[in-house]
């Protein structure tokens, strides 16, 4: 059992116990191989599902936008920092939130572990610090743990939780030297044309599940665009048009807002990379401003204020 | 009926053929999946697959399908006028289709074609097309067919089921359109009771792998209204995201939206594919919502499956078990432990 479990379950005892929250935002244990569900725990008989593990890549802070109670929530580094932009953003209030910070190692991709398997059915996967056993009807395989994290985890540097009322372990080492933008200087290389061709082929498979969006916590608004009946603002044909539009909006929403978690990449039923849309929006925000985004609580996101010396040359 | 073999080697021959009188659509790889396509050659077919990503519902009931156009132009003789827009309905096999899969069009065939209503291009579609179905000789872990009514070797869905064996396949014809797709193909011999018997060895041993987790017979005798507001409802729903990944993978939802979309004075009339997943599924023209809220959307999508199908038609469960939404859901809302706490006969999986 993950060390982190026992405190999970530690510290939602004392606080329901205490009444210092209604419910406790965490995970239990899935019922398929490298999945884990988001759980809602109300009552202290109810702890020992809780539970930790490298398949909780769900972001949770997705469950607080709009919350009236006041909650307990397991927070990695990308869900912490969807924490702070969503108190900046005015979704919850902190004094409704207590964060049990999980520092961690970066979460498993089942898709790389698919793919490895090559179609053979896993009917187990387990843990064992840097190794991932992955076991089925009539194979085993104990592989690097590291080889099969998300994206994301791969290139992640806030794996510490940003914000937090009490850690569940030691601070992990971030990661040292990683190359966050390789593959969108990739993309910027290339001719419009060429560019152009990549992003189609990319939502080629697009069924407008919406999966990507409702996995984001930071798509809450009311009423989506892409839900407007009166009027209608984007077709809901599979045409590239219609399919293209949603995802340029979608990803335009979250210009300085993005914290590249990989909850919209992770979602997708197609295995559509769609972060390569928010990628570079990502790094524009980092290079214009030196910002990133939910990393410091204080202050005011680069977008949502105005300063003379902003850079204006890319207005054209 | 008429049964043959057919090595491996001559598959490709016998679909080759077949694919001269007829559109053949079977699974090929697509990206990181499969997915039912038109075959364009027979050797793209890949049998090697366990299940496609997205269901094969897409071949008899599209996505997104232009159903009539019309002109909005004054004066225009066809002003007004919907004209249905030209569809291919023509003769097509889908080769490889899952006996889960075909179960599932049969299920749906009960609500779009009835003695009130018929769905003209579903019914159309399903006249047109022969199913030949490969058996299910190693099913997935997120897999409970059995325990829906159907099986990895069921055949009352199905024209052909092909049963993969080790030299290569036996085809057994189950209808009359089945025999006449397989009538003379000299790419097959007669089959030997050997091969009978081989075959009948890989059935028995995929449905013995596949334990059944709930029995839904009982949920016909339950009062509707003691499901619908059953407490864990709460519990079920609160990792919902409330995407269309379930409803989008599933073979057996059919919900769709029908819209108008105008460019200057042409228009078309359009149906597409929607989810009760997505609040806007329900939207009135008043602007009330009856299912505006997250839990009634998630109830909604379990009830209609295991219960109101089954109360309007006398028949279902509708849901055949392929697992899509079990292995594809990005929270893990597992319908095997949902249906499980309905029937409250739940063994939860493993």
């Amino acid at each position: 059992m993950h060390a982190y479990t026992e405190k999970i379950r530690e510290a939602a005892q004392r606080l329901l116990a205490d009444k210092k929250v209604d419910g406790v935002i965490g995970f239990r244990q899935g019922t398929i191989p490298m999945m884990s569900e988001p759980v809602f725990i109300r009552h202290a008989d109810q702890v020992h599902q809780l539970t930790w593990n490298g398949f909780c890549g769900v972001n949770l802070a997705n469950y607080l936008v709009k919350r009236k109670d006041r909650v307990a929530v397991v927070a990695k580094g990308c869900d912490s920092r969807n924490i702070v932009l969503q108190l900046q953003e005015n979704q919850i209030r902190r004094d409704q939130l207590y964060i049990l910070g999980a520092p961690c190692h970066g979460m498993v991709d089942r898709r790389k572990v698919w793919a490895f398997l090559k179609g053979r059915d896993p009917l187990q996967a387990t843990e064992d610090g840097d190794s991932l056993r992955v076991s089925g009807r009539d194979f085993e395989e104990v592989v690097d743990r590291q080889a099969f994290l998300q994206d994301n985890c791969r290139i992640c540097t806030h794996r510490n939780p940003v914000i937090y009322d009490e850690l569940l372990g030691d601070p992990v080492p971030e990661q040292a030297g990683v190359d966050r933008y390789e593959d969108v200087r990739r993309v910027e290389a290339m001719g419009s044309e060429e560019r152009w061709r990549y992003f189609e082929d990319l939502i080629a498979s697009c069924i407008r599940c919406y999966a990507c969006r409702n996995a984001c916590p930071m798509c809450y608004c009311p009423t989506c665009f892409v839900d407007e009946s009166r009027p209608q603002w984007v077709g809901k044909t599979l045409d590239p048009t219609d399919t293209r539009t949603f995802h340029l909006l979608r990803a335009i929403h979250m210009a300085g807002r993005c914290t590249d978690c990989g909850a919209c990449e992770r979602a997708c039923p197609m295995g559509i990379a769609v972060r390569q849309f928010t990628k570079k929006l990502e790094k524009d925000i980092k290079e214009l401003y030196g910002y990133e985004a939910g990393v410091v609580p204080e202050g005011r996101p680069p977008l949502d204020t105005y300063r003379p010396d902003d850079p204006q040359d890319f207005i054209k | 009926m008429l049964t043959i073999f057919v090595p491996k080697d001559k598959l490709p021959g016998l679909i080759g053929r077949i694919m001269d009188g007829a559109r053949v659509f079977a699974p090929v790889r697509d990206g990181d999946g499969y997915r039912f396509r038109l075959l364009d050659r027979p050797d793209k077919a890949d049998f090697t697959y366990q299940n496609t990503r997205l269901s094969p519902k897409e071949l008899i009931h599209p996505p997104a399908e232009t159903m009539f156009s019309y002109s909005l132009k004054k004066g225009d003789p066809k002003e007004g006028i919907l004209e249905e827009v030209p569809k291919a309905l023509g003769k097509r096999v889908v080769w490889g289709i899952r006996p889960c899969d075909a179960k599932a069009f049969q299920l749906v065939d009960i609500n779009f074609i009835t003695d009130q209503v018929v769905d003209p291009w579903w019914q159309k579609r399903r006249q047109a097309t022969v199913l030949v179905g490969l058996g299910c000789a190693e099913p997935c872990n997120t897999c409970f067919c059995t325990s829906v009514g159907t099986g990895p070797f069921d055949r009352s869905a199905l024209d052909v089921l092909m049963t993969e064996l080790a030299e290569g396949y036996l085809l057994e014809a189950v209808t009359d359109a089945g025999e006449a797709l397989l009538a003379g193909a000299p790419e097959g011999a007669p089959a030997s009771g050997s091969t009978l018997s081989e075959a009948r060895s890989v059935a028995e041993k995929a449905e013995k792998s596949l334990p059944r987790l709930f029995v839904p017979e009982p949920l016909k005798e339950k009062p509707m209204t003691e499901l619908f507001q059953a407490a864990f409802w709460e519990e079920v729903q609160f990792a919902c995201i409330n995407c269309g990944t379930c409803t989008f993978l599933c073979p057996t939802c059919w919900c769709f939206d029908i819209q108008d979309e105008v460019h200057h004075q042409e228009g078309v009339r359009l149906r597409l594919w929607d989810s009760c997943m997505f609040p806007l599924f329900t939207l009135h023209g008043s602007g009330h919502n009856p299912r505006s809220q997250k839990l009634q959307r998630v109830r909604q999508r379990f009830m209609h499956k295991f219960k109101y199908y089954v109360d309007k038609y006398g028949n279902g469960p509708a849901c055949v078990g392929c697992g899509r939404c079990v292995q594809y859901c990005p929270v893990n809302i597992d319908i095997r432990r949902v249906a499980g706490m309905m029937t409250a006969s739940c063994v939860c999986p493993t």
